[in-house]
């Protein structure tokens, strides 16, 4: 079973999205989705500053499988992608609510995030995929 | 539903992502394709492949017929169970599939191992070119195969085998294949690395996998296999070649017999033709100088000019850099762009392979 932190918010495609309290959020892809897509060798992060909707692809996780689009989960601003993950993408593998966090951005409207999956419902979604 | 190799049940307990390929169900890796790549470079890794296929040819025909089907010659094959490898050419010259074949008797017994998933198409084209030649045909379904391969590979697998077949099997030449009692076990593989592929009896399969296992060698999926092939530059049918692309643009000229000038094999007409052509595109290898992973179908640039495909493309464990194979129109020179993900990226074209025998054989 992979593990799904009670305190995060989830999407339908498999990102996690923390509230870090201070007007930001902090987004990875979930321990499910690191283990489907096997060993993690590339990554490429959004640009600071950059304004993106919601579910637009804003950065690219490569497994030696194939290259995988991440979407943001809520629209907003960028400010600041992971730029460790240029030497360590397989951070993604090891830790994937940790340091293989991918990008942080502003959102436009906090509120959003209530709309996002809870653990259980992203389990739901999970289980309904396999 | 898919097919089921003999091992089947063992890739399940073994925590394997089993995965469709070429009609059956395949592991893709047990954890980490990264780690059972390494442990092929570095120590010992198996592959269950029984999902290819042996087809034995047999009769006093048997070598004509091989030698009119297939663009490589057997009669190059002196010495009981010495191996060669071959494209099947169609009439345009394309690949059929692209095999071994081993000579198993010197009166003309040949054991052929093709791709899974062209299997049925080859016996099809086997059989409606086999007019006019005294053979019989036979495909081997009750055998299981598996390749073990890696530095260690050979000595591991010895003290896996019974006394007489280790002792034959560690006398082995490199592509060279000897028999025991229904066992083949053959010095040959498809990693870059030495070690052997064994064919055996379906319902020995288990077992030997099993005391592999107990020895230390590391189950690998067909993820690793892809990765390590693309390192030592080898083809992978379907991929770097088919029915539309023959070996002159897939960098398998070496395999084609061109000598003696009246063997007529199918395809050669084409291929004479295409050989003399300026317009041949090269087949050459890509390393990826800026950042990302090249893959399969991206296209080439030259000075922002469309020149030619990614074949094969992906991440290379062992140079930490992603590398490809490529189709190119001639003359390009020492560097190119790929196209990924609509920016074109640095790389330079080598000659592969990229690794053999652990070594990295290209400037990093």
């Amino acid at each position: 079973m992979s593990n799904l932190p009670a305190d995060l918010k989830y999407t339908k495609t498999h990102e996690w999205v923390r509230d870090n309290g201070d007007g930001t959020v902090t987004v990875g892809i979930t321990d499910h989705a690191q283990d489907a897509l096997g060993d993690i060798v590339f990554v490429e992060v959004p640009e600071n500053g950059r304004t993106v909707a919601a579910e637009d692809a804003c950065a690219v996780v490569e497994s030696v499988k194939a290259a995988s689009d991440i979407y943001s989960p809520i629209a907003g601003e960028i400010v600041e992608g992971n730029a460790a993950l240029a030497d360590t993408p397989d951070a993604i593998n090891t830790s994937p609510y940790g340091d293989g966090w991918i990008f942080r951005l502003t959102p436009a409207d906090m509120g959003v995030l209530d709309g996002l999956l809870d653990a259980a419902a992203y389990e739901q979604v999970v289980a309904d995929e396999s | 539903m898919a097919l089921r190799t003999p091992l089947y049940a063992e890739h399940a307990r073994l925590g394997a992502r089993l995965v469709p390929f070429g009609g059956w169900d395949m592991p893709l890796h047990y954890g980490s394709q990264i780690e059972e790549h390494d442990a092929v470079r570095e120590h010992a890794g198996m592959f269950d492949v029984s999902h290819m296929c042996p087809v034995d040819i047999e009769g006093p025909d048997a070598q004509a017929f091989l030698r009119r089907l297939l663009a490589n010659d057997v009669a190059k094959l002196k010495t009981v169970g010495k191996a060669l490898y071959s494209c099947m050419l169609n009439d345009s010259g394309g690949v059929v599939d692209d095999l071994i074949v081993y000579l198993r008797g010197p009166a003309g017994h040949y054991r052929l191992v093709v791709n899974a998933g062209t299997a049925d198409k080859d016996l099809t084209w086997l059989e409606s070119h086999r007019t006019g030649f005294d053979v019989e045909i036979r495909r081997r379904d009750d055998l299981a195969m598996i390749a073990v391969q890696g530095p260690q590979a050979r000595e591991l697998t010895a003290t896996c085998l019974p006394r007489e077949m280790a002792d034959s099997a560690l006398e082995l030449a490199p592509f060279h294949a000897t028999e025991c009692g229904g066992w083949f076990i053959a010095r040959t593989g498809y990693t870059g690395e030495d070690g052997f592929e064994i064919l055996l009896p379906a319902d020995h399969a288990v077992d030997l996998w099993s005391v592999l296992l107990d020895a230390g060698v590391r189950p690998c999926g067909l993820g690793a296999r892809d990765t390590l092939r693309l390192e030592a530059g080898m083809n992978l049918y379907g991929q770097d070649m088919g029915e539309d692309v023959g070996p002159l643009e897939s960098g398998l000229e070496w395999t084609i017999a061109w000598e003696p000038v009246e063997r007529d094999f199918i395809g050669r007409a084409a291929l004479d033709e295409l050989r003399a052509s300026p317009e041949r595109r090269e087949f050459v290898g890509l390393l990826l100088t800026g950042r990302g992973v090249i893959r399969a179908h991206q296209t080439v640039l030259s000075n922002g000019r469309e020149v030619g495909e990614i074949t094969s493309g992906g991440f290379s464990p062992t140079l930490q850099r992603s590398i490809a194979l490529a189709r190119v129109a001639p003359g390009l020179g020492e560097t190119c762009e790929v196209e990924i993900r609509g920016k074109p990226v640095p790389a330079r074209i080598v000659k592969p392979p990229f690794v053999r025998h652990g070594r990295i054989l290209i400037e990093p």
